[in-house]
């Protein structure tokens, strides 16, 4: 069983109103591959992962094996989270959210704009390199932040929204304005698959 | 390591017996950590270190950390007087709830004092003298140490440091840290000799994903005789 590099929904510089072209190529083309490649190198050759989803190896990752397991937290994580964060974004994005999503975002925020601050809060507050999330748990929703490339699935949250603050995803552009990167974010928010992924999680 | 600061120059004044003409105001104004100048222009490390990289990471990230450290302390008079080696390595003694605001800012601010005094223009090579000997005892020989330090800056997943660092008694080691921690925050306290910053925002501009790329241009500017002054200071 082996991973594969997703295709980009959108062309390298479809988000250019947040996201600059040569950091797309990078971040997909050179950061997310080599996610791949050293999650395949890390189970090579281990019947045990046979057909199993990424998230699904997530979801246990206490239980994996001591010699791979920080090797596929690291990688198998970076892996799960470009996935969605490509897929999350969209050059016709932006807006509001509608339907059961916007529901519960009033219902637990009060706002978006709310949902927004939290998120950027969480953003700006992870010291060094990691992520902002939407999650749901126990079918609500939540913000949190992790650092590095660890997945919310490995506490048993379903992301339905991240927004990646390593370095490299807004350096070439922002520098240290991570705070202007975050905010550039919410015009290429592909609410639909955000919502998508709150139904699937069973709110 | 603390430079010379407006502190200092304001408790020279103190000790002068200035300190009842100055108003309170303008005293607490003072602030306890500041800014260290480049040591050289921020051309001065190219091609290995662009002048763009140097700017922004001394001039934007390196004051940040300056600045939040500022705030952290800010009215924790005893605090505000110790230099920051005193305070990273007493700091399980910081007040809970500005620990991790110091082990991140205060950690910053002398991780990167110590890189900029360490690299140079015109430098690069091999150290030479006890500092030589010391890395040939323990890693058999200086490209060993090099292999050493280079997997240690590859191998730190997400943002951190590599160091080499020295014991009270002046045995070597290659060490990793997270993000802005400080060997001397370690028990028992390790000293760093020699950190290169393996954070994306050291290298993204000019070597984006290739952080190899980096760590071996990095070597081209290191500053030996700086490094063997440490090792002097370390074993004694």
């Amino acid at each position: 069983m082996t991973f594969t590099l997703p295709t980009l929904p959108y062309a390298h510089d479809a988000l250019e109103k947040a996201i600059d072209k040569t950091t797309m190529e990078i971040h997909h083309g050179r950061h997310h591959k080599a996610y791949v490649d050293n999650l395949n190198a890390a189970i090579q050759g281990r019947s045990e992962f046979d057909g199993q989803s990424i998230e699904a190896i997530l979801a246990k990752a206490a239980t994996l094996p001591d010699d791979i397991r920080q090797k596929v937290i690291n990688n198998g994580g970076g892996h799960a989270n470009h996935t969605l964060f490509w897929e999350t974004m969209s050059p016709n994005g932006g807006g509001d959210p509608s339907g059961v999503l916007a529901d519960a975002i009033t219902s637990t925020f009060g706002d978006l704009a709310t949902l927004k601050q939290k998120v950027k809060e969480a953003a700006l507050a992870r010291f060094g390199s990691g992520w902002s999330w939407v999650v749901v748990s126990g079918g609500k929703l939540e913000i949190l932040s992790t650092a590095n490339q660890d997945s919310p699935l490995m506490h048993g949250k379903t992301p339905i929204l991240g927004v990646d603050v390593w370095e490299h995803a807004y350096y070439l552009r922002y520098q240290n304005k991570r705070a202007d990167y975050v905010d550039a974010f919410w015009h290429v928010i592909n609410w639909s698959d955000v919502a998508a992924r709150f139904q699937k999680a069973g709110h | 390591m603390r430079t010379p600061d407006r502190r200092d120059a304001l408790r020279v004044a103190l000790a002068g017996g200035a300190a009842m003409l100055l108003p309170k105001a303008v005293v607490a104004q003072e602030a306890a950590f500041s800014l260290p100048k480049l040591p050289y222009s921020f051309d001065a490390l190219e091609p290995h270190i662009d002048a763009k990289t140097m700017e922004i990471h001394w001039g934007r990230h390196h004051k940040a950390y300056v600045d939040n450290l500022n705030k952290a302390l800010a009215g924790k008079g005893e605090w505000e007087k110790k230099t920051i080696e005193e305070i990273l390595k007493s700091i399980a003694d910081v007040p809970a709830p500005v620990r991790q605001a110091v082990i991140n800012n205060g950690g910053g601010h002398h991780n990167h004092s110590l890189f900029w005094a360490s690299m140079g223009p015109k430098a690069g090579g091999e150290p030479t003298g006890p500092l030589a000997k010391a890395i040939d005892a323990a890693f058999e020989s200086f490209a060993k140490f090099q292999a050493k330090l280079t997997a240690a800056g590859m191998t730190r997943f997400g943002s951190g440091w590599a160091w080499l660092v020295s014991d009270d008694k002046g045995k070597l080691d290659v060490i990793s840290t997270a993000n802005q921690d400080s060997p001397l925050m370690m028990t028992p306290v390790l000293t760093p000799l020699l950190g290169v910053d393996v954070w994306e925002h050291a290298y993204y501009l000019k070597y984006q994903n290739k952080r190899a790329d980096y760590l071996a241009a990095w070597f081209k500017t290191v500053d030996w005789k700086v490094v063997a002054e440490r090792h002097a200071k370390a074993g004694k």
